[in-house]
């Protein structure tokens, strides 16, 4: 039903597109499509991630947002009927081409997903896990650095600094989250994508997360899937509205929720659609 | 406005109307549940108690206590203490003498036969035994309780009808007689049947045991393990999270499903054809067995391991790859410990019925009569569901005791491994 929309809607689509340029692009997006199947997902994508920036991805369910940001790292690849065309580039390189190893890739741009996913094993491990399967400790020492560096930038390592055996799984939501964050950053990736990484999370826990992103913009390009306009507006500078597998508007975030361009986006912000 | 209000109390009618329907129709399918319930337990019951009603007794074994003169003049006459000729010396003359002593008057052929077959004719061989390790007792009187022969246990245990007329029956009048004698002369007592468990097969009741059956099936169930686990995780694992789904692995996933379901004396006829009479692996070994109950079992194995495989959740293998994990790995580290608790159960409740199962080792000839008690899975060998098989169809009464005896042995092993199974599970369970 919903793909069967999606096939209906013409390519001619009227976009504003992406209408902003970050400083410095780290990902870029060109002409992305993605089919399940025969349906049509995603419409020519073009969109550029920036480095040192947080970019939210909105728009209402189904529209098209997660399927994008799963083929940032090729995460899309374990569906087997999902086929993506375009090209996506990580610092020039085409990510799709043969000549880029998948397992490079995702160590280069890491995940945060929706529900909190950490391994059923102890808090040490869960961070540990990235660095070990790459190799970047050659020690026990190195990777016990790793492994705190790793929970201090994600504001966790005070609470579980005397747990570190515990089983990841026995933490709170918010912690677990944290405790994902921690092992995403933990293989030192130079993208972090985020799948709503709050949307499991009560508010607290929530503003504890947002604080975060806010703090990790620093080091890292971040790609936020949201449903919370609030937390678009706070955390992110740049915003691209999606609908319906098309890239509707991308802008400064302040203009997106102030003063879109496209009649959609301003419906979509007013609660009119979503 | 009357319009809406008597359309509320309308709603209110309709709904109290169905109300009482509904709450029968529950209350007769908690019924039906229960009634279901209550019928299975009833035949459990009735299950269980038949058989350890029957089996119990054959725990308990009548021996009779008797003083054993180990005449120098009939062991070792010419004082040579020869181990040959100590071997070979008439050692059912000491039994009969001693039983003797307890009855001077028997004298005729019948009546000495009669007498004789009172106490097990293992007994010689046990004096016999005895003598061997230590031959400083020739000489001495050694008091002994020996089992009492099958046809006079079951008398003593009333499963002899002695209204009967005598040639209607295995025990004489005589021996009636006799044992009820020794009864009262408190010589005769009920002990605990050890030789069920320490002793193989024998065509005398008193002297069987399930021990050789107990070892050859343990020998099977671990060739089975080593075998179809190891196999049937592997091709779970490549079929669930490796092959490509195309028509082809379709065309063998069906495949597996319907081994599954085939009949297992057919894998029977398949070891026959394959392991013994192409590959020429000897005959009622439990090697062959565990073969053939490999084969049987690795398409339960596979269907529960991939079942295992399915149900950890898939967020588990997107964050292994989010931190950039290669599939192996992602399998390997994640995957696989998650589902292994769910393999093992599922393999060991395959391997249960594996233990169970008879027709497919007919096939492979351990039905053969085996007394010797396996020490490698390349003996030859019995079967715990074989040697009930046997047992059922032997003709002494003492053998109907000794099949139930069996049948709660094998009920126990199946006990312990289904026990296995769910403490595995626990143990291995991430709790969440």
């Amino acid at each position: 039903m919903k793909n069967n929309e999606l096939i209906t809607l013409s390519d001619d689509f009227l976009t504003v597109g992406d209408t902003t340029t970050p400083n410095e692009k780290i990902m870029e997006s060109q002409d992305c499509c993605v089919f399940y199947d025969e349906a049509q997902a995603l419409r020519n994508i073009n969109l550029e991630v920036g480095k040192k920036e947080v970019l939210s991805l909105i728009g209402p369910s189904g529209c098209g947002k997660s399927t994008f940001i799963r083929c940032l790292n090729r995460l899309n690849d374990t569906i087997d009927s999902a086929k993506v065309t375009g090209k996506i580039t990580l610092e020039g390189q085409d990510i799709y081409n043969s000549d880029m190893d998948v397992v490079l890739l995702r160590a280069r741009v890491g995940m945060v997903f929706q529900k909190p996913n950490p391994f059923p094993k102890s808090v040490y491990e869960n961070v540990a896990y990235g660095p070990r399967i790459h190799g970047m400790s050659e020690s026990k020492a190195d990777m016990d650095e790793i492994v705190e560096t790793s929970l201090l930038r994600a504001g966790l390592w005070d609470e579980v600094k005397d747990r570190l055996n515990t089983s990841g799984t026995a933490l709170s939501g918010g912690q677990q989250q944290r405790l994902c964050i921690a092992r995403a950053i933990a293989v030192r990736p130079d993208v972090i994508l985020m799948d709503e990484p709050c949307s499991a999370l009560d508010p607290i826990a929530t503003d504890r997360i947002e604080d975060l992103i806010s703090e990790l913009k620093e080091n890292y390009a971040i790609v936020i899937v949201t449903h919370s306009m609030s937390q678009a507006s706070r955390v992110s500078q740049r915003a691209a509205y999606f609908h319906l597998g098309h890239l509707v508007e991308t802008d400064a975030t302040e203009k997106i929720f102030g003063d879109p361009d496209h009649e959609l986006t301003q419906n979509y912000i007013k609660g009119r659609i979503g | 406005m009357s319009n809406s209000s008597s359309n509320s109390s309308s709603i209110t009618e309709i709904v109290n109307k169905g109300l009482k329907k509904r709450y029968r129709s529950e209350f007769m399918f908690r019924l039906y549940g229960i009634t279901s319930i209550l019928f299975a337990a009833a035949f459990l019951i009735v299950f269980f108690s038949s058989i350890i009603d029957k089996g119990y007794s054959a725990f308990t074994q009548g021996e009779l206590n008797i003083s054993i003169y180990l005449d120098p003049e009939i062991i070792d006459p010419d004082n040579t203490r020869d181990e040959e000729e100590i071997r070979y010396a008439n050692y059912d003359k000491l039994v009969f003498d001693s039983l003797k002593n307890f009855f001077p008057s028997v004298s005729s052929r019948k009546e000495r036969k009669e007498l004789k077959a009172l106490v097990s004719n293992g007994t010689s061989l046990r004096i016999q035994s005895l003598v061997l390790d230590d031959m400083s007792l020739i000489g001495k009187t050694l008091d002994l309780s020996v089992k009492l022969d099958s046809d006079i246990d079951m008398f003593l245990k009333g499963n002899v009808d002695i209204t009967l007329d005598e040639s209607q029956r295995r025990i004489s009048d005589n021996q009636v007689k006799w044992t009820n004698e020794l009864k009262t002369k408190g010589l005769i007592s009920q002990k605990f049947n050890s030789t069920l468990f320490s002793a193989g097969d024998s065509r005398e009741p008193e002297q069987a045991g399930v021990l050789g059956a107990l070892i050859g099936s343990f020998f099977m169930l671990l060739i089975t393990f080593i075998v179809a686990f190891p196999l049937g995780v592997a091709a779970a694992i490549y079929l669930e999270e490796f092959a490509p789904k195309n028509k082809f692995t379709d065309f063998v996933e069906v495949n597996i499903n319907n081994l599954a379901a085939v009949p297992s004396i057919i894998y029977g006829l398949l070891g026959l054809a394959v392991f013994i009479n192409f590959f020429g692996m000897p005959r009622s070994a439990p090697l062959v067995g565990g073969l053939v109950l490999a084969l049987m079992t690795f398409p339960v194995i596979i269907i529960a391991s991939r079942a295992a495989l399915q149900s950890v959740p898939p967020s588990i293998t997107d964050a292994a790859l989010g931190v950039g994990a290669s599939k192996i790995q992602t399998v390997f580290d994640h995957v696989f410990p998650l589902a292994l608790p769910g393999m093992l159960t599922g393999s060991i409740i395959g391997m249960a019925r594996a233990l169970g199962e008879s027709a497919p080792l007919l096939m492979i000839g351990m039905v053969a009569f085996v007394v010797d008690i396996p020490s490698t899975p390349l003996d030859a060998s019995a079967a715990l569901p074989v040697q009930v098989y046997l047992w059922a169809d032997a003709p002494e009464r003492g053998f109907v005791e000794r099949t139930s005896a069996a049948i709660l042995v094998l009920l126990f092993f199946l006990l312990v491994m289904n026990s296995t199974a769910i403490w595995l599970r626990n143990k291995f369970e991430i709790k969440w």
